[in-house]
């Protein structure tokens, strides 16, 4: 990525938690930060970066804020407006402001609002912590940039109306809600790392946001140990991201990855950060995950994975979030202990709960193909296939059958 | 997640819109185009289009040399894909419920049309890592 666009996406969260905060008008203040993004965008690449770049941007944010209070004092009534046009001499103050606080964290969690649907909550995530364009963001998305537009102004029109509004949430505020946060942030993640090939690059680019991001939520939380556990989750499975699909964007499952194109230096952060984090004592569903993952980016061979260890900790991702598809990878992680006619026999014990879900199929079939079983393997490839609704999953279990026939 | 809406129009039933009241046909498209621009409002929207009628179709394949023959015309057809949107939404659920919408058009004398729309998911990423 280009270290010019990077560094403003860095600077854009604390440009617009000082706008914010001083004008108390989120939606202005954000519209206002995308303009002085944009100027900066345009201009600096002639007249060179500001000695002080934040202080910059956080000028033409505000100038662009007291127009648009100008024209709306103008369009509505003067009085009620006129309490939040700030005196030119304040303005100065705003920099030395900027200098002393840094909001991220809160407008995090405002962007990660309760009454938000999660894609409205990961779009605006984009546009006001990571500092994307809505231009980008549509790309990512694959929709029109008028259609983001819009899912981005409903959603701030929905803080506002929530009346919590750009309140800086209190400390007491913010545990509560981390579960929100780290969870948006979690989708954002796997929106990018499931890209399908053809748009492979801009949706990377999610994937690559959602780890800047959970990154700053940790330097801010540094006592978290779910955030670590996020962000060493994140870090473990993207250190597999080019490995697992081949040069026709197909699906290369686990055990036929090369290995050797797997991200040491990110698996070696992950490992580490999962690691401290587990000595906290507060063990939770992400750090879990995370220690799987850890499992696996450590071995050199399916067969050499740990696989009691890995049993073991679905055993307690289970105990703590009774989910009928971590009951599915816990009987796959037991197959690989106990052979595959355990695994099959715990497939029946929760197969109801995931009534005719495409993965139960696909796993039966993986299952009964190691048990020898290739008539059977095969019909229940063929009916995985013709549900998954993912289309490299489905030429991978089409391409799965057609190995077995004959 | 992105899914299709397919109107599909009986060839000779009620929706021979040329042959409803002005007023009607006024009302039906005045309804379409408001209901695709609160779509686009509320940013589920990635696109939709009208398909020109069945009388116009033609139905295409190559010859040995990879030169198009075309075979049509289908006045006659039961059944005809009129036009489709694609939308982004967070569930199915809420895709059937823009359907429902789109099928409570009216038709003639203002009384809803109940058009059949096909519904399909559109296909995506995948989406987990694949265990062995």
């Amino acid at each position: 990525m280009d270290p010019a666009v990077l560094a403003l996406r860095n600077l854009a969260p604390q440009v617009l938690s000082a706008v914010v905060r001083r004008y108390r008008d989120f939606a202005a203040s954000e519209d206002a930060v995308q303009e002085a993004l944009l100027a900066a965008v345009q201009q600096w690449p002639a007249t060179g970066v500001p000695e002080h770049p934040r202080a910059w941007l956080i000028q033409v944010a505000s100038r662009r804020m007291v127009d648009h209070v100008r024209s709306e004092a103008a369009r509505r009534n003067r009085e009620e407006i006129v309490v939040s046009l700030v005196p030119p001499e304040d303005q100065l103050a705003l920099q030395a402001d900027a200098e002393a606080h840094d909001d991220t964290l809160e407008l995090l969690v405002t962007c990660c609002h309760p009454a938000l649907s999660p894609s409205s909550a990961i779009a605006l995530t984009l546009r006001a912590v990571g500092g994307l364009t809505t231009l980008e963001i549509a790309k990512a998305y694959l929709v029109p940039e008028a259609t983001m537009a819009q899912r981005i102004s409903r959603a701030k029109a929905t803080i506002k109306d929530s009346r919590v509004g750009f309140e800086a949430p209190t400390d007491a505020d913010i545990a509560p809600r981390l579960r929100a946060v780290t969870h948006v942030l979690y989708l954002m993640f796997n929106e990018g790392y499931t890209a399908s090939s053809g748009a492979e690059l801009v949706r990377a680019d999610l994937a690559f946001e959602a780890i800047r991001v959970t990154r700053m939520l940790l330097r801010k939380l540094p006592d978290e140990p779910e955030v670590a556990g996020l962000l060493a989750l994140m870090l473990l499975t993207d250190a597999r991201r080019t490995a697992r699909t081949g040069p026709g964007g197909e699906l290369v499952p686990l055990d036929e990855q090369d290995r050797s194109r797997w991200d040491r230096a990110q698996i070696a952060e992950g490992t580490a950060l999962v690691t401290a984090a587990f000595t906290r004592g507060a063990v939770g569903p992400y750090q879990l995950q995370a220690a799987i993952a850890a499992c696996h980016d450590e071995a050199a061979s399916t067969v050499e994975t740990d696989w009691p260890q890995i049993v073991a900790l679905y055993s307690v991702l289970l105990a703590i979030d009774d989910n009928p598809m971590v009951a599915l990878n816990l009987a796959i992680a037991e197959a690989m202990v106990d052979g595959p006619a355990a695994g099959l026999s715990r497939l029946t014990t929760i197969e109801a709960r995931l009534a005719g879900h495409y993965r139960v199929d696909a796993v039966r079939a993986h299952l009964l193909e190691r048990a020898g079983d290739r008539a059977g393997a095969r019909v229940h490839y063929e009916r995985a296939a013709a549900r998954t609704t993912s289309l490299a999953e489905r030429d991978y279990l089409l391409a799965r059958a057609g190995r077995l026939v004959g | 997640m992105k899914f299709m809406l397919m109107m599909h129009a009986p060839g000779n039933g009620p929706y021979q819109i040329a042959k409803w009241p002005l007023e009607d046909i006024k009302a039906h498209i005045g309804f379409m185009k408001d209901f695709n621009k609160q779509l686009q409002k509320s940013g589920e929207l990635v696109g939709c289009e009208g398909l020109s009628g069945p009388d116009q179709a033609k139905l295409v394949k190559a010859d040995k040399n990879g030169a198009p023959i075309t075979d049509g015309v289908f006045p006659e057809s039961k059944e005809f894909l009129a036009g489709y949107w694609i939308v982004d939404v967070d569930s199915a659920a809420r895709a059937y419920a823009i359907a429902a919408a789109a099928s409570m058009a009216p038709g003639p004398g203002g009384k809803p049309v109940h058009l059949e729309i096909e519904v399909r998911e559109v296909m995506s990423g995948p989406p987990t890592d694949y265990l062995p």
